[in-house]
């Protein structure tokens, strides 16, 4: 009995988390003159569907604080409530609140019941406030004007601008009393959202930006993800992925058995075998669809991340979105939460100015920030871009100076920049809790490269960054060309393929012993894959060989090997579950006859030939001059 | 082995035995804790592995899984590394991960009480005493205990990353 009451807390877990990310997102969608009764209405089930589950398992913490929610939610979507920021501001701040109790009881921690019954007082000021029960309010109000202060204070003026006098600080606490001080007129609800904006003009005005950026950043994608979904534990569907590779494998010994087959049942059995084939791609199709989710997952956090922090900051930012419907990985969608919250976090603090500073530079007052992910061939592409004032040159070289880097003066703008990966590197001059400490873009950088992306960095001063994320489509299948050398097969992922071709005696050039290929008007360095590989019995001579023209994201070069094998879609095995990474190797997959072929790392070959390529180019040039 | 079993059975009941997996290298036989078996298997032909020691075969496909195969006859120098339809591989299971070690033949489960496992004598031979569990006579034979565990994850086998592998799981 227990085992099966942790089963529905777990799955209760799960939907709350579910409700409270929605909650929130709903909230920062609402607009505020005229807010939409079905958003206030899918704000006030989400409120409803975690007290009803939190009551059912005896967790009070939740129902309490979701209660007083759901009757100030229920009062808004009656309209018998008019919304402001300040109550807006206070529910985000209940939802977070929510986040925490839920992760205590998830975790079997504590709860903090004090600030709870503090998060009850002050959302009751507002239902107080509204009910237009005299006699209660008014001494309900005395009573609760402390902590309700304290709460604001907590809750309000740290987002607030820093730079905010303090006499600006009292006088907003003072107007929030003042807004809850005509409580008594029977006219209140009118007279209370009109009280915060007279108020707090500027505050008000910065909210209006949010809420503008998350609504276009974000309507799209919610109209998009349709309700009809299920709940399926990821376990399942990577082990359906891993059945249908077997699936897969199974079909292509199958067709080679069919090939040899000799009797009056032949056609039969080959058209049987083509229909199974064409079956197969396709459930192989479908099931990888399943593992493949929008961006905009991990996107419509983002909203929320650029409306505090440019609170905080005092700044004006503007979130742009585009391509959140874009498909990728889910393994790859949750690794980068953490990079992608780093680097826009990164974009709002150091990147964009203060207004002042915008101003003055003759920019609008509003930063832009814009987060696009588009797919290009088997690569997704996210870039983080804002307007700002690019990274500084000097700054990064000084700074990289003083950590000790040797690096000379006329190093590339590329180089430089790259320089802030680098471990414990922060230009900020004031360590905040937003940045500044150093530790993060070498992490990003890190986690980035551990899911096999790469990223880089275009700055131009005085007119912004732009974070560049090259990552692969999919890590479970690629459309591979098969080839050989010596007794070995090999995979070489066909998007980096440009041609194969098998080259003419003159087209080999001689440049201190190593090889050139003369094609297109360029000269090609040759990489051999027997040397790389060290297999022992392969052709040399690339004459009688194959030579098949590459390009990497940054290099261009030939792969010589004996034969092309076929193009065939594999299933891309991770070797390091078992064993290790291996340099130039990018995975393994199974091949029709049940043999291992591995799957070549493009990139980390190009790599293995940079010294050379620079060689080469450099007395390219010597030669034409 | 036999006689050696029944010896055993008798005393079941008044202390708890190991099972080991006795296997054969070369002239020397070697034990491993049969928990660790996952299966045994014939040898087949292996994809190789650039840049990896002459011990590590390479890796096979077992049933989807991409499983090394390592060659304890080259990496102890104990016998002849041939391969023929005699060849066998057992396949471990350690730490959730799985790999293949070939050896010359499987001879017998054997069990054994605590008191039966005489110390490792310190050899500086190939074979590193912390590799070691212990030494048991047996028919006049002596087997070495081979602490699987701790041979397959070291260092020296280098099968494993270490530090990032270990780091991520």
């Amino acid at each position: 009995m227990a085992i099966d009451m942790q089963q529905f807390h777990g799955v209760f877990f799960e939907e709350s988390q579910e409700h409270l990310e929605e909650m929130e997102q709903l909230l920062m969608e609402l607009d505020l003159e005229d807010p939409d009764y079905e958003q206030l209405n899918s704000i006030f089930r989400a409120a409803h569907s975690i007290k009803g589950g939190s009551g059912i398992f005896g967790l009070d913490a939740l129902t309490g604080l979701t209660h007083v929610m759901e009757n100030l939610l229920d009062l808004a979507r009656n309209g018998a409530m008019q919304l402001n920021v300040a109550l807006v501001d206070k529910l985000l701040a209940t939802v977070d609140m929510l986040k925490v109790i839920l992760n205590c009881y998830r975790n079997e921690q504590e709860i903090d019941w004090k600030s709870i019954e503090k998060e009850i007082t002050a959302l009751n000021q507002f239902l107080g406030n509204d009910k237009n029960t005299e006699a209660d309010d008014g001494f309900g109000f005395f009573e609760e004007v402390s902590p309700t202060a304290e709460e604001e204070a907590f809750g309000f003026f740290e987002t607030e601008d820093k730079e905010k006098t303090k006499s600006e600080i009292e006088d907003d606490g003072f107007g929030f009393f003042e807004a809850i001080a005509p409580s008594d007129n029977p006219n209140n609800s009118s007279a209370t959202p009109a009280a915060p904006p007279q108020k707090t003009p500027s505050k008000k005005k910065s909210e209006q930006y949010n809420h503008k950026s998350s609504k276009k950043a974000k309507a799209p994608p919610t109209n998009d993800t349709v309700r009809a979904t299920i709940r399926v534990d990821t376990n399942k569907v990577d082990s359906l992925v891993n059945l249908v590779g077997e699936i897969v494998i199974t079909q292509s010994m199958l067709t080679m058995i069919g090939s040899d087959f000799e009797s009056i049942q032949e056609d039969k059995l080959q058209n049987a075998i083509a229909e199974l084939e064409r079956n197969t791609r396709e459930i192989q199709e479908a099931v990888m669809s399943i593992r493949m989710l929008p961006m905009s997952f991990v996107f419509n956090r983002f909203p929320r991340v650029v409306r505090d922090l440019s609170s905080k900051l005092g700044k004006k930012v503007e979130l742009i979105i585009d391509g959140g419907n874009t498909e990728i990985d889910k393994g790859l969608i949750e690794k980068l939460v953490d990079p992608l919250t780093h680097l826009i976090r990164n974009s709002i603090d150091h990147g964009i100015e203060q207004p002042e500073a915008r101003i003055a530079s003759g920019k609008s007052e509003i930063g832009k920030v814009t987060l696009v992910a588009s797919q290009r061939g088997g690569n997704i592409l996210i870039s983080i871009i804002d307007d700002g004032n690019g990274l500084n040159r000097e700054k990064i070289l000084e700074k990289a100076k003083e950590k000790g880097i040797n690096i000379s003066d006329d190093i590339s703008n590329q180089q430089v920049w790259d320089l802030i990966f680098a471990a414990g590197f922060s230009t900020a001059t004031v360590v905040t809790d937003v940045s500044g400490r150093g530790v993060g873009m070498d992490v990003v950088k890190r986690n980035i490269e551990s899911i096999g992306g790469q990223i880089e960095i275009e700055s131009t001063p005085g007119q912004g960054s732009s974070f560049n994320i090259r990552l692969p489509l999919t890590l479970a299948i690629v459309d591979g060309m098969c080839v050989s050398v010596g007794d070995q097969v090999y995979v070489v992922p066909l998007i980096n393929i440009i041609e194969s071709i098998q080259p003419e005696f003159e087209q080999i050039k001689y440049l201190t012993n190593e090889r050139l290929l003369w094609v297109r008007d360029q000269y090609w360095p040759i990489l051999n894959l027997h040397q790389l590989m060290e297999i022992s019995n392969a052709n040399d001579d690339p004459t009688s060989a194959i030579l098949i023209l590459i390009e990497s994201s940054k290099k261009r070069f030939a792969l010589l090997v004996d034969a092309l094998v076929g193009q065939q879609q594999v299933v891309i095995k991770n070797l390091e579950h078992h064993y290790r990474r291996i340099a130039g190797v990018a995975g393994a997959t199974i091949m029709g006859d049940g043999s291992v072929a591995l799957i070549l790392d493009v990139e980390s070959l190009s790599n293995q030939i940079t010294t050379n390529i620079q060689e080469i180019e450099a007395n390219h040039e010597y030669s034409n001059v | 082995m036999n006689t050696l079993t029944s010896d055993n059975n008798n005393n079941d009941q008044q202390e708890q035995l190991k099972e080991f997996l006795s296997f054969i290298l070369g002239d020397e036989h070697y034990a491993l804790d049969i928990m660790s078996v996952k299966e045994i298997r014939g040898y087949e032909t292996v994809t190789k592995i650039a840049n990896a020691p002459p011990f590590i075969k390479g890796v096979i496909n077992l049933r989807g899984d991409i499983v090394p195969i390592v060659d304890l006859r080259l990496k102890f120098e104990v016998g002849k590394a041939v391969y023929d339809e005699f060849t066998i591989v057992i396949m471990l299971n350690v730490n959730n991960r799985i790999v293949g070690i070939v050896v010359d033949g499987v001879s017998d489960v054997i069990k054994l009480k605590s008191d039966e496992i005489r110390p490792p004598p310190e050899f500086g031979v190939a074979f590193d005493s912390k590799f070691l569990l212990g030494l048991a006579p047996i028919n006049d034979e002596m087997i070495i205990l081979v602490n699987i565990e701790r041979l397959i994850s070291s260092d020296e086998l280098g099968l494993y990353e270490n530090k990032t592998t270990n780091s991520q799981e």
